[in-house]
């Protein structure tokens, strides 16, 4: 395993005592987390632990109680720029008219701007994207004809097309395949090693170690953080679970 | 036979509806693509529904039937019901469905309570216009034929709706043409919208200002039916010829645009020539024009699906 990169001054993404309430119920009850740089990092609990909540709160795209969230050491709602975002595949309405190639394209819209067309620059770039993700051959087929592994690669196709130095992830193997599941690993790994950060959400524990370097143990507020080596131990799974998990992980 | 259908007489009665109902179905249209994507469909039918609560009061406030009075009361119920309607969603919990028709149909029968009661139907105001519009009123006075078209003098007097709905078409195309990519960017992905910059809110805002725009524009000339049918029916039915956003909407003007011409003519031809006294509503016959074309289309269009479930 990549020894995890040591924490710099200014983490990828600091959060600070976040607070989100659907109605009167809390999802997150004050999370503090800090999140290296240069670093793959699983967001892991239990359904309804506010791992998806955290994200969508932390860039601000659903209003919190409070708290503050950080991206390199600036309020991510000016930090967005470098900031990536795949949300769940489910969030989108994937009989949209739509091309693969014009998803990808979206996420060049930072870089068009509101007059600016795309022209063969951006065409290329997007086709190279698709490429890295193995879909070069799929660009013209309609979205909603492509299989659900098929569809996360163009979401993360549209990722790769923003050039962003921080991606965040929304439960990325979430109904994929396997052939997709590598695809992914193998991106977001070679993405890390370009020292840009990834943080995820993550449902499979058993392939937590494999994955990813360090590890944010989320049950309505931060059970634990930290390399998965020390981390992602039994005890600390359990605390996060509730004590109904604690197979196949080490004691 | 064929002489008088395109003669002088066209010109005058025929050629002002026919460009009349055709502007308002482009107009319509062009919003209505992005109605359909977003699920919001029934917004279209609030905003035109609440045109008419939003002219009675205007008429009754100001005792003034000019144009630019009209659209601003009907601007101004189009934005209280988009206020209502978010208010109604996030105060109640409703889907915005139900809020959606709660608010037309409350605030569209306190207009036709507030029209009776009221002397505005005495005026050009009645519930019969608000429904069907008044097409076949058009008149251009100071045509003599086809030669009209080219003289300035019979053009400064086209019936006014002609100019007030071209300028708004200009308008909504306009505006479409220049917000077209984040408006497809937050249609599609709305979360990934706003990292990527997209004013998501304002985007959203705007489209439902676009529409109301829309829809009051077409409906003081082809009354809420029509205004209904043509923010729906040619976006959904060229939806249903192809999987290409551009194509959507370019198919989708060709359908309002002939739905509109077909419907006009077949409503005022069809019933003499096959021997029925005195002519059809206009309106009607375009809206059931289009309603035909989306049955064909999901019938036999290209990219429809079905749905299993």
């Amino acid at each position: 395993m990549v020894e995890p990169i040591p924490l710099t001054a200014e983490p990828a993404l600091a959060i600070r005592d976040l607070r989100v309430s659907y109605g009167a119920n809390p999802v997150l009850d004050g999370v503090t987390a800090s999140l290296a740089r240069g670093a793959m990092t699983a967001i892991i609990g239990p359904n309804g632990a506010g791992k998806s909540t955290l994200l969508k709160a932390a860039l601000g795209l659903i209003p919190s109680l409070g708290g503050t969230a950080l991206a390199f050491g600036k309020p991510v709602g000016q930090a967005l720029p470098p900031i990536a975002y795949v949300p769940q595949r489910a969030a989108v309405d994937w009989d949209f008219p739509a091309r693969a190639l014009d998803v990808v394209l979206m996420g060049m819209y930072r870089r068009t701007g509101l007059l600016g067309r795309i022209g063969k620059a951006e065409t290329t770039a997007a086709m190279e994207c698709l490429s890295r993700l193995g879909m070069a051959d799929f660009a013209t087929r309609q979205i909603g004809a492509l299989s659900g592994g098929q569809q996360q690669r163009v979401f993360l196709a549209r990722a790769l097309a923003q050039g962003a130095e921080l991606y965040l992830l929304d439960e990325p193997f979430a109904g994929v395949d396997a052939a997709t599941e590598a695809a992914i690993v193998t991106l977001l790994k070679s993405l890390r090693d370009e020292g840009r950060s990834i943080v995820a959400v993550h449902h499979d524990l058993s392939t937590v170690s494999a994955y990813f370097d360090r590890v944010l143990l989320l049950n309505r507020r931060t059970i634990a953080e930290g390399p998965v080596a020390t981390t992602f131990r039994q005890e600390a799974v359990a605390r996060t679970y509730g004590n109904q998990i604690a197979t196949a992980i080490p004691a | 036979m064929l002489a008088d259908f395109w003669g002088a007489e066209f010109v005058l009665l025929t050629l002002p509806p026919l460009v009349i109902a055709t502007l308002a179905a482009l107009t319509c249209a062009l919003p209505g693509n992005f109605l359909i994507l977003r699920r919001q469909a029934m917004l279209g039918d609030a905003m035109s529904h609440v045109v008419l609560p939003g002219i009675v009061a205007a008429y009754l406030l100001t005792g003034s039937a000019a144009t630019p009075v009209m659209l601003a009361g009907a601007m101004a119920a189009a934005a209280l019901s988009a206020l209502m309607i978010e208010g109604i969603r996030r105060l109640a919990g409703t889907d915005a469905g139900v809020a959606m028709g709660i608010t037309f149909t409350t605030l569209f029968a306190a207009g036709v309570l507030l029209l009776e009661q009221s002397g505005a139907s005495s005026v050009h105001l009645d519930v019969e216009h608000a429904l069907y519009g008044n097409l076949e009123g058009v008149i251009w006075f100071d045509a003599t034929g086809w030669a009209s078209l080219l003289d300035p003098v019979a053009l400064a007097g086209l019936p006014p709706e002609v100019g007030g709905l071209a300028l708004v078409l200009a308008i909504v195309a306009a505006a479409m043409w220049l917000v077209w990519r984040p408006l497809v960017i937050s249609t599609f992905d709305e979360g990934f919208a706003r990292t990527a910059g997209i004013p998501v809110t304002l985007l959203s805002a705007g489209l439902v200002g676009l529409t109301a725009l829309a829809a009051v524009a077409a409906f003081s000339a082809v009354g809420s039916i029509l205004t209904i049918a043509m923010l729906i029916c040619p976006p959904a039915t060229a939806r249903l010829m192809t999987d290409s956003l551009p194509a959507q909407v370019r198919l989708s003007l060709v359908f309002a645009a002939s739905s509109a011409i077909l419907g006009t003519l077949v409503a005022g031809y069809l019933p003499p020539l096959i021997g029925l006294p005195g002519t059809v509503s206009a309106s009607g016959m375009i809206a059931v024009v289009s309603g035909g074309s989306l049955a064909l289309a999901a019938l036999f269009g290209r990219h429809r699906r079905p749905r299993s479930a």
